[in-house]
């Protein structure tokens, strides 16, 4: 009987199969020209983008915000009133569009799911965030828990401490176990984000090395960090991540999404990122499907920049909610 | 050999320090009779909304120093231009094309006139503030507040009296500045934004741009970050009175304060009163129940 050698994902079945050929997979990626990286990011954030086109990345930005919220003081109130902002982040202007996401932790999912409904979805951060540190089985109820109370979205941190002393297996188990714990009654199943923390992960190499590991194990996104620690997200990390992401498709045919989070706090800064996920990754990724960014402050300068582009003055945060 | 000038290209002072204009364009700066003197840097709107961010960030700190500090510290600018005083002669007899000793009289009223202003800084709320006598067991309490990110047209032929004259005033009672300063007459700007980073004036609370009024002040004056303007910059220039109108028009839509232009440049030399300082303070009222 011929047999074909399996294509796509399949492909990688040994690959993930034991601890050394994991290792082997990892090591054997190629290395990142740190220095081409960085200028090649730096090189990108010139592009001046002006006028029209302006305009439509700056919406575009809008509908790909992951509207954060994650501190210890978050009320239900706040939540509630950020919940209203996600849905209508410019009450004075209809045209304005919702954002992608409200991200809080797990308990707060009720909150806002009662406001915003099936318009804008709610992600909850999952497994012992930000830290990670926590046993199997409590990040995974932290997960069900979250699913539980109608979270759309799931932002899982990776054990750094596993994954810097080379135990990349139990990484990769603990993704397709949050995976599975992601998964509703009904059979569908909560969009897994994972988070890398690469504030934490010391060199680009590991960035790839996790983004790969991540998408192995089957994500639907990847995100560089929690928002807790510095540096969060970087445009040379995003751009790491994102040339992951374009070589994944090219290898399995699966589309993997990008969300750098932390840290992003300008329309402008925005705007760099959007011109390097059409540069790097392609126009693929330029929908909130596939790209996201997880933010608070950055909304209002957004929103800022969008009036300044409507009424042909400059606008002031005196205008826009303090959240 | 004859030694080869060294040229020199100045920049803008925003928030406490000098960046080249955003637009990367600079012009060349002559002294009264058509010498190239310098070139100067050419602010544009983004350098403009920059300043106002900038102005912002340093307005809470700046508004909540005691009256006291502010004081000390406008005394400590005049300290510092009195030890830089031949770079000003200097500034102000070739832009201005003053005699040595006109130019040596310029710096000395600006001198006093800002040790004049410090004075002021704790007792402003004295003279203008009051106890109101109510009818009830209540304190009442008027005092002036500043208004926040102020901008500055400064005067264009006056270009260090005149701009120390309308800057002051400003930033005394609390207030922060992001300043337009003559477009022909630069250069003495310049140097008191030099004065100011070394007189412990925080970063943010005066920003100098080198550059238009006529193209600046529209973005100044419509600028909703922006919570009054002073116009005094706007007498001299071409079309004068219909840019104050438009100037005032763009004001109008965040209901800013407005010093309105004059006719005609005044003469900065007579005492100016107590109207620059009080255009851009608020009035806060306070009822206070007596014996509780």
């Amino acid at each position: 009987m011929p047999t074909t050698a399996p294509t796509g994902l399949a492909a990688y079945s040994e690959v993930t199969a034991s601890e050394a050929s994991l290792k082997r997979f990892l090591h054997g990626l190629p290395g990142v020209d740190q220095v081409g990286a960085e200028a090649r990011a730096a090189g990108l954030g010139t592009r001046s983008i002006k006028t029209s086109a302006k305009a439509w990345a700056l919406d575009l930005a809008i509908r790909m915000v992951d509207l954060t919220t994650l501190e210890g003081q978050d009320t239900p109130g706040k939540v509630r009133a950020l919940a209203g902002k996600a849905l209508h982040p410019d009450p004075s202007d209809p045209t304005c569009p919702s954002v992608a996401a409200v991200c809080v932790y797990g308990d707060l999912v009720g909150e806002v799911k009662e406001i915003v409904g099936s318009q804008v979805n709610v992600a909850a951060v999952a497994t012992a965030f930000p830290s990670g540190r926590a046993s199997m089985d409590i990040k995974l109820a932290d997960t069900r828990d979250a699913v539980a109370n109608g979270a759309d979205e799931i932002d899982m941190v990776i054990d750094r401490g596993a994954f810097l002393a080379g135990r990349y297996l139990q990484v990769f188990e603990e993704i397709v176990a949050t995976r599975e714990a992601c998964v509703r009654p009904d059979g569908s199943h909560a969009h897994l984000k994972v988070i890398f923390e690469t504030g934490e992960l010391q060199t680009y190499d590991n960035v790839r090395r996790a983004s790969w590991l991540a998408m192995l194990a089957g994500t639907d996104f990847i995100k560089t960090s929690t928002g807790k620690v510095q540096p969060a997200a970087t445009l040379p990390v995003t751009l790491v991540m994102l040339e992951a992401v374009r070589d994944f498709r090219e290898a399995t045919g699966v589309q993997i999404g990008v969300k750098p989070a932390g840290g992003i706090r300008t329309a402008k800064d925005a705007i760099k990122y959007l011109v390097m996920v059409n540069e790097i990754a392609g126009d693929d990724w330029l929908d909130p499907d596939w790209f996201r960014f997880g933010a608070s402050t950055l909304l209002n300068d957004l929103l800022m920049q969008r009036t300044k582009m409507t009424t042909g003055r400059y606008s002031g945060p005196d205008y826009f909610t303090l959240d | 050999m004859a030694r080869v000038d060294v040229r020199k290209t100045y920049k803008l002072y925003i928030g406490g320090a000098f960046p080249r204009s955003e637009s990367g364009h600079s012009y060349e700066v002559t002294d009264s009779k058509g010498k190239f003197v310098a070139n100067a840097s050419l602010a544009s709107r983004k350098d403009v909304r920059d300043a106002v961010v900038a102005a912002r960030k340093a307005f809470g700190g700046w508004s909540a120093r005691t009256a006291y500090n502010r004081s000390q510290i406008l005394y400590r600018i005049a300290e510092v231009m009195e030890d830089r005083r031949p770079q000003f002669e200097e500034a102000v007899r070739q832009s201005e094309g003053a005699s040595a000793a006109a130019a040596r009289g310029q710096v000395d009223e600006a001198i006093d006139r800002l040790v004049w202003y410090s004075g002021w800084a704790d007792k402003l709320g004295q003279v203008i503030g009051n106890a109101n006598p109510v009818a009830g067991p209540f304190f009442n309490h008027t005092a002036p507040e500043p208004s926040g990110v102020i901008g500055v047209l400064a005067p264009q032929t006056s270009s260090l009296l005149g701009l120390v004259s309308t800057v002051a005033p400003v930033i005394v009672t609390g207030n922060v500045a992001v300043v337009v300063s003559s477009y022909a007459r630069p250069l003495p700007a310049v140097t008191f934004s030099e004065v100011l980073a070394t007189s412990d004036v925080p970063g943010g609370v005066v920003n100098i741009l080198t550059g238009d009024a006529a193209t600046l002040g529209p973005w100044l004056a419509s600028h909703m970050d922006v919570n009054g303007i002073d116009l005094g910059g706007v007498a001299g220039l071409p079309r004068a009175g219909e840019l104050a109108a438009e100037l005032e028009i763009g004001a109008a839509d965040n209901l800013k304060r407005v010093r309105r232009a004059p006719d005609a440049e005044p003469d900065w030399s007579t005492d100016p009163g107590l109207s620059p300082m009080t255009a851009f303070v608020e009035h806060k009222t306070v009822w206070h129940p007596i014996g509780v």
